[in-house]
């Protein structure tokens, strides 16, 4: 497993992106964070983790494969969310003008170096 | 296997880039086999995905395996590849019809008539629906002379049955002009509005106590599984917009979900429900959104209408 801390910073360098978190997704707490100053840390882990873990329940119950990337879209900007294995949550929030094709990338490359 | 299935499918294995897939996955769909006819398309698709005539083959799988909504969104995305693919514009004329949209069944008919005028199912076809137009207005107008007296509309099933007049045509060729009528009716609407009575697969439209409303899921082996998704997906509406609202993002538009094996799009056609849009890998997440878009505006008209 790489840094965690790294990999968070170096995804900070997409632009647009506000700040990213890793979350334990039993019970939403920072594992790792690194995010601009005024973004709530504790709320985008705690939602995010309660979010990713309904939709993977719902996911599974659909017959399909356990989600691999999530995009919340809302007026002003976008929470983004990849699983890291079975027990973490790669969390993002990106501002309405972030890159969110190229965060996206970036996001599952440090979800698979995490797992 | 027939001999010359058999033979496509090796010439394509020995070539892969090879445009026989649209053979290939024609015979398969003419002989009934619409998962093999839907994997060669599948795969064709990814290695030419602007060619109109994939996406036509696409959409006369989809016809087969009714599922409306998905054939309109491929014969349009086929057309705007290729305005003049004669199939293309049959087959929405088919589904134009289908929806009770005469006017532009019979103006994408009109289309294909004159640029095949050989084709004498094309003909037929357009012979029909110009009858129903007629038989509509009639009936109209004489209901508004005399209501008492006027002679109740044609049953739809006593109309026309165009399928065995337009299914055998689908696959014609040709040139012609098109455009689009901004102000028709979608029959993607009309399939959604039809599905949230009856039972559309990949929509469901749920309340906030996870109830469905309309619409249908089914997994990929073909079992019902809406109301138990419904059910798990009470709260998501709630929990969505308390996280946007604690990051001061706004109200929340749309959770787009990828999973290794389909798209879902989460929508809010109203503040106390939710629209679940699922579409397999095939479709790319914009278009899944785009139709998510749609299907929900849809949902919204039919819940204002339903209140």
């Amino acid at each position: 497993m790489s840094n965690p801390v790294q990999l968070l910073e170096r995804l900070s360098t997409v632009r647009g992106l506000r700040g990213s978190v890793l979350v334990s997704a039993a019970d939403g707490l920072i594992v790792a964070e690194s995010l601009m100053t005024g973004v709530d840390g504790r709320a985008v882990a705690a939602l995010a983790a309660s979010l990713m873990n309904r939709l993977r329940r719902a996911t599974e119950c659909a017959g399909r494969r356990e989600p691999v990337f999530l995009q919340l879209q809302a007026q002003g900007g976008s929470v983004l969310a990849t699983p890291c294995g079975p027990d973490l949550v790669l969390v993002a929030v990106a501002g309405p003008d972030a890159n969110v094709g190229l965060a996206r990338l970036e996001m599952l490359e440090a979800a698979g170096k995490v797992a | 296997m027939s001999d010359d299935i058999r033979g496509m499918t090796a010439e394509l294995a020995a070539d892969p880039d090879s445009l026989i897939f649209l053979e290939l996955g024609e015979a398969l769909r003419r002989r009934g086999q619409l998962d093999a006819a839907f994997k060669v398309a599948r795969t064709g698709l990814g290695r030419y995905p602007e060619l109109a005539r994939a996406h036509d083959l696409f959409a006369r799988i989809f016809c087969d395996r009714r599922e409306p909504d998905r054939a309109f969104e491929s014969w349009v995305t086929a057309l705007q590849f290729d305005l003049t693919l004669v199939s293309a514009h049959k087959g929405l004329g088919f589904l134009y019809y289908q929806a009770g949209d005469l006017a532009s069944a019979e103006k994408h008919l009109a289309y294909a008539g004159q640029a095949d005028p050989d084709d004498g199912g094309t003909a037929t076809a357009l012979e029909r629906v110009r009858a129903d137009a007629t038989a509509a207005k009639a009936s109209v107008g004489a209901a508004r002379v005399e209501p008492a007296q006027a002679e109740p509309p044609a049953a739809t099933g006593d109309a026309v049955a165009p399928d065995d007049v337009m299914l055998p045509t689908i696959a014609g060729a040709g040139g012609l002009a098109f455009s689009f009528d901004e102000g028709a009716r979608s029959p993607v609407q009309e399939a959604v509005f039809s599905g949230l009575d009856g039972g559309a697969d990949g929509l469901l439209l749920v309340d906030a106590n996870g109830l469905r409303l309309g619409g249908g899921l089914r997994n990929p082996d073909g079992q019902d599984v809406a109301d138990s998704v419904a059910a798990l997906l009470a709260g998501v509406s709630k929990e969505a917009a308390r996280t946007t609202r604690l990051l001061a993002l706004g109200d929340w538009r749309g959770l787009s979900v990828e999973c290794g094996d389909g798209n879902l799009f989460l929508s809010a056609p109203s503040d106390s429900t939710l629209l679940l849009t699922v579409r397999g890998l095939d479709v790319p997440m914009g278009r899944v959104a785009r139709f998510a878009e749609r299907a929900s505006a849809a949902a919204r008209t039919w819940l204002e209408r339903a209140e």
